[in-house]
């Protein structure tokens, strides 16, 4: 990838900024998005902008190193990083498919009342979460719910939700300075964070922050 | 005492981690249907005694009411959460082994989990290959961090021909060793082809009793 770096590239979605990005910036971006995600309870917005200049960039990588020679070391050294960037995106997708899985009406009722513009999920993302709930009430239906008797066979969907739990505590490293922070659970505290601090900290109280890309979970 | 029996449902799964049989005339199917038989008699009496207090005005029903009301509810509670966590269970496996599932799993499952399965497959296989640019990105590779490029395995089934990502075509025979990349071994060791060989140091104990046996000889011909 290092070798490569030096490849400009444009980031597709970012057509209005006009922005030159390398793609070691991508792949660092990815790797914070992958590192939020993997530590955040709840699933965050969607990246697939980084994801799919990403993947775009492997197959590219891939046909570079089809002209390498088969005992050429660096054609080694290229494979490895490339399995290592598609863990990172793999891992990564893994998590928002498990979260989505696990959390699937609490995220479909939260997403129904986002415009399309902020919305969490891609359209894939958003059909394969549809897809899945409908399954489940298929399965739960055919196999259960329609013996029941009277009021018992509906698929009741508060008492099946599923929420994250956003009191859970996170570790982050801030990127930028911010103030005042208020600690839940107390009565005013406030604390502030300097740029690279690192802080154990109740994750409902910076959800925002991951999400706007203020701090990084770590 | 109502809702033992959707207690011994949840017990079960606890009990096994395997998917156990859900045919007809299985233990558990049996189970699930005197737990459904339960909440239909909970429902017909308390159907019967709610007729009685709304007519006869009966308060002295209201409790026994309450109490199979909560019985019901638990017993439904304990079903769905037993064909869930079958569910999951089933889930894992289609990360684990592919979209085929060996035959052995296959036998144990009903009619309704297998339409499942097959329907999580599809909607798993639309996500993938929506992702990247032409034919989708296989999210069920690279589920371990890579650490090397090639890993020593061990072939512990005949499996035939292999074609490596180079175009090179590998035999995979019983019992033989080979040094392939990672990207390649993963499904076949996830599916028991391969066996992953481990640096386990078989020889390291027997090397420190040499040595042993070597200082006690110096020390013998010291003496």
């Amino acid at each position: 990838m290092e070798n490569n770096g030096d490849v400009q590239m444009t980031a597709e979605n970012d057509d209005q900024e006009e922005e030159e990005v390398t793609a070691q910036s991508v792949l660092l971006a990815i790797e914070e998005a992958w590192l939020n995600e993997k530590f955040a309870p709840e699933i965050l917005p969607h990246r697939s902008d980084l994801v799919d200049c990403m993947l775009q960039q492997i197959t590219h990588m891939e046909e570079n190193m089809k002209r390498l020679d088969k005992e050429d070391l660096r054609l080694m050294i290229h494979r490895m990083e490339l399995d290592r960037i598609k863990y990172v995106i793999t891992n990564y997708l893994r998590a928002r498919l498990e979260k989505i899985e696990k959390y699937t009406i609490h995220i479909l009722s939260q997403e129904a009342t986002r415009s399309s513009e902020e919305c969490y999920l891609t359209v894939a993302e958003l059909q394969f979460a549809k897809e899945f709930l409908t399954n489940i009430e298929m399965l739960f239906k055919t196999i259960a719910l329609q013996h029941m008797p009277g009021n018992f066979q509906t698929f009741e969907v508060d008492t099946l939700t599923v929420k994250p739990n956003l009191q859970t505590y996170v570790f982050l490293r801030a990127n930028d300075r911010i103030n005042g922070i208020i600690i839940p659970g107390s009565m005013d505290e406030e604390i502030d964070l300097e740029p690279g601090s690192q802080h154990i900290i109740q994750y409902s109280a910076v959800a925002d922050l991951v999400k706007s890309g203020a701090v990084k979970l770590i | 005492m109502y809702g033992r029996k959707g207690f011994k449902l949840i017990s079960e799964l606890d009990l096994y981690s395997d998917i156990l049989p859900f045919n007809v005339g299985c233990m558990i199917e049996a189970l699930i249907k005197e737990v459904l038989q339960e909440m239909q008699s909970l429902y017909d009496a308390n159907v019967a005694n709610s007729n009685a207090i709304r007519n006869d005005n009966n308060m002295a029903l209201l409790p026994s009411v309450q109490l199979r009301h909560i019985a019901l509810k638990r017993n439904k509670r304990c079903i769905l959460a037993y064909i869930y966590n079958r569910m999951r269970k089933l889930k894992e496996l289609r990360w684990e082994l592919g979209s085929i599932l060996p035959p052995e799993i296959n036998t144990n499952l009903i009619n309704a989990e297998v339409q499942w399965f097959q329907s999580y497959n599809k909607s798993l296989a639309k996500y993938m290959r929506s992702l990247g640019e032409d034919h989708g990105f296989n999210l069920t590779t690279n589920m371990v961090p890579p650490k090397t490029l090639y890993v020593e395995v061990k072939c512990v089934e005949d499996f035939g021909k292999l074609e490596l990502d180079d175009g090179q075509v590998i035999l995979l025979k019983k019992n033989t060793y080979h040094l392939l990349p990672r990207s390649v071994c993963e499904p076949l060791i996830r599916q028991g082809i391969l066996e992953h060989k481990k640096y386990v140091s078989m020889e390291f104990p027997s090397y420190e009793q040499e040595t042993q046996t070597i200082q006690l000889r110096s020390i013998k011909s010291d003496d």
